[in-house]
């Protein structure tokens, strides 16, 4: 077949890939697997307590983060989705989408900013009731961050997947007497169900991986991508910076993946 | 006509909404403010000075030009192996090239410090690659390079472009031919979006460039958190609002593609 003798248009892309990413991420898992004092850094980071500590820290503070996401954006997503003509909509829809492109750094100083010692929170709390409230540089900033960082994205994907539901079916079933709330529950979350599981994945998964966020925050926090830091950078383990890179790296794709696989076989099924 | 909805869910619907965008725009605020007052635990009384912008440039000015050439070579070479690739993404969809565009995604979807860590373990030992800027290139190359593939990908599909080609395949012009003077053209818009991602993503990373930098190859965020970990509130702010300037061009051409693009599939359907 002609289309063939493209194949070659695709050499740079490919090559760059196995040269710079494949190649050296097989050798990353094989450091993990050298032996060190007899056993490899897999074996270390399995049965060291911190490490899962540390691993359970960030899947408990990621899931509620994209929890706390999916719970935020639906009622937005839905809100933008059925009113698609109001004054001031395009300024309000800017100003939601504006933080997208903010790294994880900026996001940290701007929790800061809010939640941190000189920030507005603390300054409102001292004025109303003289105590300080300071909640940035530990779980509870992160859990902001996380938030801020994953509202724009989750937004957007809820508001074009409600935009393309078919009001002809809230229709008849108000119609033939259903709640608001029945309504809701039958008809609009099951077809919203792949949009919720795809924007759900991708904040799960940069919440795994943030780092920029945690940085400017605080070093202390127990968080897996602060541990492998300090293990590279700290320690020079360079074996057990490896092992817990592509344990955080496989938990992170196996989410997605399952994640994809979900909301795929959904897609299939509202269709048959 | 939005009766569907009740009066109490159109409520709390706005409610939330409004309450999100003040959660998000509230500290960016904040932070453009602190940046240009003289004193922010004094407050806005203090007055307003350019004075923090100053000692900004003069401290990172560096760092806001090494990251503009990282930009703008990451997409320079974004541009050379994407675009081809994502042509040829779009003639062939079987499942060897689905896995390929898969497997391209990878190193967004994996954190960047596995990547940052693969690099340096790898090619880190490679002579003067590990102090050059260029590593920091190729890292932000591979972060990229999906979201240049995804975009060009996207007005390639559908615009019949596979037929123009064929029909100046067999009128003898030679594949490059045909690829520069019909494929690139036709998928402009989408190129242009890339593009502008690309910029906009390379100008702000930070988890593959914090473990790819060294004290002489800083970027814009490296810069930034040394400031917010070292220098006074007003400084980090005045720095945080010298990126948003960086980052606002970028938004607004985006935004604008966007735009166009929506009212070109709105008069094709009309048409």
């Amino acid at each position: 077949m002609r289309r063939r003798g493209w194949l070659v248009f695709a050499a740079p892309a490919a090559a760059l890939f196995l040269a710079f990413w494949l190649l050296p991420m097989v050798e990353l898992a094989l450091r993990g697997a050298s032996p060190v004092d007899g056993h490899s850094a897999y074996l270390t980071v399995v049965t060291a307590p911190r490490y899962w500590r540390s691993l359970f820290n960030t899947v408990a503070l990621s899931l509620a983060a994209m929890a706390g996401t999916l719970l935020i954006s639906l009622p937005v997503g839905r809100f933008l989705a059925w009113h698609r003509e109001f004054p001031g909509r395009r300024v309000l829809v800017g100003l939601l989408m504006f933080p997208l492109s903010f790294p994880g750094v900026v996001v940290g100083f701007l929790i800061i900013l809010l939640a941190g010692r000189q920030g507005v929170i603390n300054q409102l709390s001292q004025w109303l009731t003289g105590d300080s409230l300071v909640f940035a540089y530990n779980m509870g900033g992160l859990f902001l961050g996380y938030l801020y960082f994953s509202l724009p994205r989750t937004i957007g994907v809820i508001e074009v997947a409600a935009m393309q539901l078919d009001a002809s079916l809230l229709e008849a079933a108000r119609t033939l007497g259903a709640s608001p709330w029945r309504r809701f529950a039958d008809i609009e979350l099951p077809a919203l169900r792949p949009a919720l599981i795809g924007a759900g994945a991708m904040s799960f998964a940069t919440n795994m991986g943030a780092f920029g966020t945690v940085f400017t925050l605080g070093t202390n926090i127990d968080v897996l991508p602060m541990t492998i830091y300090n293990e590279f950078t700290n320690y020079a383990d360079i074996p057990v910076a490896a092992a817990l890179s592509i344990v955080l790296g496989l938990a992170t794709w196996v989410v997605l993946f399952v994640a994809h696989s979900l909301a795929g076989s959904n897609e299939g099924g509202a269709g048959a | 006509m939005n009766t569907l909805h009740s009066k109490t869910d159109t409520r709390l619907g706005l409610a939330i909404t409004l309450a999100v965008a003040a959660f998000l725009v509230g500290p960016v605020v904040l932070s453009i403010l602190a940046g240009l007052t003289k004193n922010y635990f004094v407050g806005i009384s203090s007055g307003l000075t350019l004075r923090w912008v100053g000692q900004v440039w003069d401290m990172y000015d560096a760092t806001i030009w090494r990251s503009l050439i990282v930009a703008l070579l990451t997409l320079v070479i974004c541009l050379l192996a994407g675009v081809p690739a994502a042509w040829v993404l779009t003639l062939h969809r079987g499942r060897l090239a689905r896995a390929f565009e898969e497997l391209l995604t990878l190193p967004v979807a994996v954190p960047g410090l596995a990547t940052a860590l693969a690099l340096i373990i790898s090619w880190g030992t490679v002579h003067g690659l590990r102090t050059s800027t260029l590593f920091i290139v190729i890292g932000h190359v591979l972060f990229t390079l999906p979201f240049m593939v995804r975009s060009a990908r996207a007005s390639m599909t559908g615009a019949g472009l596979a037929v123009l080609d064929e029909a100046a395949a067999t009128l003898g012009a030679s594949r490059l031919q045909r690829f520069l003077t019909i494929v690139v053209p036709n998928a402009r818009p989408g190129i242009l979006t890339g593009g502008l991602t690309v910029l906009t993503l390379s100008i702000g990373e930070f988890n593959l460039t914090w473990l790819l930098h060294t004290p002489l190859t800083q970027t814009l965020p490296v810069g930034l958190a040394d400031s917010y970990a070292s220098m006074r509130l007003e400084v980090a702010s005045a720095y945080t609002l010298v990126f948003l300037l960086m980052l606002m061009p970028l938004l607004v051409g985006l935004q604008w593609l966007a735009g166009l693009d929506a009212r070109r599939a709105a008069a094709g359907k009309s048409a």
